[in-house]
């Protein structure tokens, strides 16, 4: 059965429903709605990704558009490849396991909590399933209001100031990309078409792989400056720390599951194919601020004594593999890449949701008054050690295969790599520049050591060293069970699906692997093809080596 | 009346005559505000109480009146002729809203001891008839800018804008502030009335006519400036000298850096509702004179060059410096007030800097998206509903425990502390409003600028683009807090509780603001598609410049017209 726009449509639209009903509604049904509500998305996503046809991954299914603008060529379209497929089914199971998780955590102003939370899963589904650049902005940006009153309502002591910074760092962001996406517009229109406006992705995708390469790099900064501050990249990670340690517990899963996705996804999506010449040109310098970012964040992690914060820093070194897995520009590093966004979905998903349930019952996060805990909730323990694992990448759990493929494409990214695998011809899938290099891989390789220091260290600490409880218990009060306890039904039910995935995806990676190949292919060849389009083609990707003068004009001449 | 002299020395009265029934069939909607305007000076000084609150009515049903009659106007005359029903609609619409806003800001304690007894009516000390017949003249004034095609009309036009505004102003409130922002505010604008007047009196020596687009047979200056560039690469340097300074002179009226600087006292000093006022109507008018008089000059020659019309290089410099000081001025200042209204008032400086933004791109090919004229004017329209809806929701609030007609209005963002708690209709449109002046997709302020980033790429201004996205940016900041103290915070205990006031009308505007923001961010196609057409520009028919030579300046003018710009200003008795 053909997926069908109407089905994406549905989608979107089901959580904004159920979060009018939310706002409507008593305050006690609210929780009740919400979870229905993230069901039922959850049941049309899971429809989707049945109707979805597995054996054309790359093409964009379910394409449909509403026309909304006319005067600005604006249309909601939408459809999915089976990348923004995975990621929309990722969206759709963490976003019930949110509200579920919320039911004693968040107990005041819950219309205000689930009506905020079922918003984002809209804009969250919107970003994924949009074809259309404008469409895909409104999303982009939207998931800010959400999650910038879920932080400041529902966070801890310094909230505010987490928010405000959230929110002004990923709107500056955000906004000059939108300059970047609107140059591509006005370049497809005026130079690449005559007088041709459109706003949809693929059109505008072919004008800017055939910009000059020095637009490019323009083009590119401006969408890097609002997808690397939302991965988010060093140096300008500084807003997530505090966001993700002053945020609710839902707030903090979302946060780490699906929107720092939103700026990978958006560079693979956008960067990638949008400006290819200067991402093979610069690739370098990414990798080396991602790089920077996995060490640096890493050594940082290593020293915090808040186990939330150490998660949320883990999340930084983790995206920058994530990263360096998409600027090594070949199938094992887009596909390692793609991997990574949805296995650190899940494994830091689980670990912010252990937290989040520890805090609950102690009301700290400090690792000097916690310790010991799995001879208290030996149930929690057990998770605890197990999505840390899934964390660090320890074979046979889902970080390892992700973790493994974003490296060795790295590594392979080498000039005598690039030689052996191109076999004499650039457009091979599977081809790479020789831009990265063992090197790179080697240096990025300490961050996966001093990662298994970090978190193992957090979790001997917490769960294993002589039992350390907090002094104030807050017995009294009416916040949670009573403490401390192990694991409830719920918990439990919530933690499961997390840990049975982790278990799948790191025993049997093959079908999301198959899955991603054709997509990864596809824009793998879109980049080499657009450098080669562009820019004189590296003499060590094609043998044997061609004057670069006598190239272009061949290319010149094809065109 | 030295100009009116030349002027007939210069257009056969026959001409004149003609152009002037033409005008008058074009000005239906301002005649009928003047009626309104009569009837309302005489209606607000009844001795009968019922009849005097119905000033407010009267005024309102004048203004729907000449908004359709405006609507249903055929295009002007001139380079942008389509502009005219568009913008004379929108000063309509937006001026109805405001009627509802207006309720209660005059005679508010006088009506009160009246009705209690403790005074007896006297004429002499009522203002409702006044405030409104000024509030009526003053968009007159406005829609008259849209229909200007002559220097004096649009001076005449700007003034009569303004003019009642300083009166407004000084009556708002019985405080003395409002008194201050007042005299502030008549000794500023008095100064930027002589800047653009000078402005205006050499681009008349630069050209030798006052009309700005000619017919054929009958240049204007629009057609001469052509004819001067054409002939000499460049427009006449007094010509110049008097567009920077009519430009500079105006921007006073839009709150355009340099001449920003009453801004925050006055808009402060004013009650709410004047402020709302002044945040819009002059700067609507402001706007509409300056894409008038660019018009004339910026891209009338694109017909010959043929690589699409610029302005000039140095009045693009002008516009440049002026967008990009503009909105880091609005938007750095904003960020450090603490007072809701000041903070507003420095936004409404940034946002003309936005929109100048769209002035310096021009218009384009005239599609929405690279018309620079449409994305202003459709930016307007945006920006009059939300701005509104801001000033309105102050507005509806006072402070319960005083009863004085000054000083009791909210005047910190910490006093909007919670308010979605206490008075949720209120709260939730302030928070619609700030968020879509923030620039927040969906919301109507997106759709305001981002016609404005395209139309600024469109021109190859990408510098100015991104500049304008990172004030964007800096806005956020400000915007949030005030969404922030509504939606977010708790009600402070400390400070005084708020009540509303008790003038339905104005929570009416307010709310219905906010519905128009959140109904327009949806349906806003229709008058994308009006701001449009109404941004279409007919450029100066340069080759009929050429063949004929109809542009000869008649005999007995007084100074030479064209003089050679290489020869400098010498030659010039």
């Amino acid at each position: 059965m053909e997926l069908s726009s109407v089905l994406l449509f549905v989608m979107i639209l089901l959580p904004l429903v159920f979060a009018a009903l939310v706002a409507m509604r008593p305050r006690e049904h609210a929780a009740g709605i919400a979870t229905v509500g993230m069901l039922a998305a959850g049941l049309v996503a899971t429809l989707g990704l049945f109707q979805f046809d597995w054996s054309r991954t790359a093409e964009f299914q379910g394409a449909g558009s509403i026309p909304w603008m006319p005067s600005l060529g604006m249309e909601l379209s939408v459809g999915v490849d089976s990348v923004a497929m995975l990621l929309v089914a990722l969206t759709a199971l963490l976003g019930p396991i949110c509200v579920i998780a919320s039911y004693t955590a968040i107990r005041e102003k819950t219309q205000t909590f689930y009506a905020m939370l079922l918003i984002l899963q809209a804009a969250m589904f919107g970003v994924f399933c949009a074809r259309d650049l404008v469409f895909f902005y409104i999303c982009f940006e939207f998931t800010l209001i959400p999650m910038y009153v879920m932080i400041s309502l529902f966070g801890s002591t310094n909230r505010k100031a987490a928010a405000t910074k959230f929110f002004l760092y990923t709107f500056t962001g955000s906004v000059i990309a939108l300059a970047g996406f609107v140059y591509v517009a006005w370049y497809h229109a005026n130079v690449f078409t005559v007088g041709e406006w459109t706003l949809a992705i693929e059109p505008l995708r072919q004008a800017a792989a055939s910009m000059p390469a020095d637009q490019q790099v323009w083009v590119m900064l401006a969408m890097l400056a609002g997808f690397a501050i939302k991965v988010p990249l060093f140096p300008v990670h500084t807003w997530l720390p505090l966001a993700h340690t002053e945020a609710p517990t839902a707030g903090s899963v979302i946060l780490a599951g699906v929107l720092l996705k939103l700026g990978t996804y958006g560079i693979y999506r956008f960067v990638l194919p949008f400006a290819p010449a200067a991402v093979v040109e610069y690739a370098p310098i990414i990798a080396i601020v991602s790089i920077i970012g996995i060490v640096y964040a890493g050594l940082i992690c290593w020293v915090q004594t808040d186990v939330k914060k150490r998660v949320a820093y883990s999340s930084v070194s983790h995206l920058g593999f994530c990263v360096l897995g998409l600027v090594a520009i070949n199938n094992a590093g887009l596909t390692g890449s793609i991997l990574y966004m949805i296995n650190h979905g899940l494994s830091t998903g689980a670990l912010f949701l252990l937290i989040g349930m520890v805090y609950e019952r102690y009301h700290t996060r400090s690792m000097r008054e916690l310790g010991g805990l799995a001879y208290k909730m030996p149930i929690w323990g057990c998770f605890m050690v197990y999505f840390a694992m899934a964390s660090v990448g320890l074979p046979g759990l889902n970080g390892f295969i992700s973790e493994f493929l974003c490296l060795m494409g790295t590594f392979q990214a080498d000039a005598s790599w690039a030689m052996v695998s191109a076999n004499g011809d650039g457009a091979t899938p599977g081809a790479t520049f020789g831009t990265l290099g063992p090197w790179f891989a080697l240096v990025a390789g300490t961050g996966m050591i001093i990662a298994a220091i970090y978190i193992l260290f957090m979790v001997g600490k917490v769960c294993f060293g002589p039992l350390v409880e907090p002094q104030q218990h807050h017995d009294d009060d009416d916040h949670g069970p009573k403490l401390p306890t192990d694991l409830s039904a719920r918990e439990i039910g919530v933690l499961m699906p997390l840990a049975i995935l982790c278990l799948v995806f790191g025993l049997y990676p093959k079908p999301l692997l198959v899955a991603v190949s054709d997509p990864v292919n596809q824009t793998v060849s879109q980049v080499v093809e657009g450098y080669r389009a562009v820019t004189p083609i590296n003499p060590v990707i094609d043998a044997p080596p061609v004057p670069a003068m006598t190239l272009r004009t061949e290319e010149g001449a094809a065109q | 009346m030295t100009d009116s002299i030349l002027l007939a020395n210069i257009l056969p009265a026959a001409q004149l005559a003609t152009s002037m029934t033409d005008k008058i069939a074009l000005m239906w909607p301002e005649i009928i505000l003047f009626a309104t305007t009569c009837v309302v000076l005489i209606v607000g000084l009844s001795p009968s109480a019922t009849i005097r609150k119905s000033t407010g009515a009267i005024a309102a049903v004048g203004l729907a009146i000449a908004t359709l009659m405006a609507h249903a106007s055929p295009p002007g005359q001139g380079g942008f002729g389509a502009m005219m029903p568009y913008a004379k609609a929108l000063i309509g619409i937006v001026g109805l809203l405001m009627v509802g806003l207006m309720a209660g800001t005059v005679d508010r304690r006088f009506e009160a001891a009246i009705e209690s007894g403790r005074a007896t009516y006297q004429p002499l000390l009522a203002t409702r008839a006044e405030f409104y017949a000024f509030f009526l003249f003053s968009l007159t004034g406005a829609m008259l800018c849209a229909g200007a095609n002559d220097l004096i009309w649009l001076f005449l036009a700007l003034e009569l804008t303004s003019l009642p505004t300083y009166v407004m102003v000084v009556i708002s409130t019985r405080g003395t502030r409002s008194q201050e922002s007042g005299v502030k505010y008549f000794f500023l604008g008095a100064l930027g009335a002589a800047i653009f007047l000078m402005g205006f009196a050499l681009i008349f020596g630069g050209t030798g006519s006052t009309m700005l687009f000619g017919t054929p047979g009958d240049p204007g200056i629009a057609e001469i400036l052509a004819y001067q560039t054409l002939q000499f690469n460049g427009i006449n340097p007094i010509a110049m000298a008097g567009l920077v300074l009519a430009v500079i002179g105006i921007g006073f009226k839009i709150a355009a850096v340099p001449m920003h600087f009453y801004t925050a006292d006055v808009y402060q000093g004013a009650s709410s509702t004047v402020a709302a006022f002044l945040a819009f109507v002059p700067k609507t008018a402001g706007f509409i004179a300056l894409i008038v008089l660019l018009g004339t000059v910026g891209w009338s020659h694109d017909t010959f060059a043929g690589e699409g019309g610029q302005l000039p290089g140095v009045l693009r410099t002008v516009l440049w410096v002026m967008a990009v000081m503009t909105m880091f001025a609005g938007n750095i200042l904003a960020l450090v007030q603490t007072s809701a209204k000041r903070m507003l008032a420095y936004s409404s400086i940034a946002h003309s800097g936005y929109m100048l933004v769209g002035l310096i791109a021009g218009p384009g090919d005239g599609t929405f998206r690279n018309s620079g004229i449409a994305a202003v004017l459709f930016y307007l329209t945006a920006y009059g509903v939300m701005n509104l809806g801001a000033f309105a929701v102050i507005a509806c609030l006072e402070k319960a425990n005083r009863d004085s007609e000054s000083g009791d209005a909210p005047e910190d963002v910490a006093d909007l502390k919670g308010l979605c708690k206490t008075h949720p209709l209120l709260g939730v449109s302030m928070v619609i409003c700030a968020i879509s002046l923030l620039g927040m997709p969906p919301l109507l302020g997106f759709w305001g600028k981002l016609p404005l980033f395209t139309a600024g790429i469109g021109a190859g201004e990408i510098v100015l683009v991104v500049i304008l996205g990172i004030n964007s940016a800096i806005a956020a900041f400000y915007y949030l807090r005030l969404a922030g103290a509504a939606l977010l915070e708790e009600p402070d205990e400390q400070n005084e509780a708020l009540r509303v006031t008790p003038f339905g009308a104005r929570t009416f505007a307010a709310v219905l603001s906010a519905g128009g923001v959140v109904s327009l961010s949806i349906l806003s196609g229709p008058i994308m598609g009006a701001a449009e057409t109404s941004g279409r520009y007919t450029p100066v028919d340069t080759t009929a410049i050429f063949q004929d030579k109809v542009f000869l300046p008649p005999e007995g003018t007084m100074m030479p017209i064209f003089p050679d710009p290489t020869e400098g200003l010498g030659e010039i008795d």
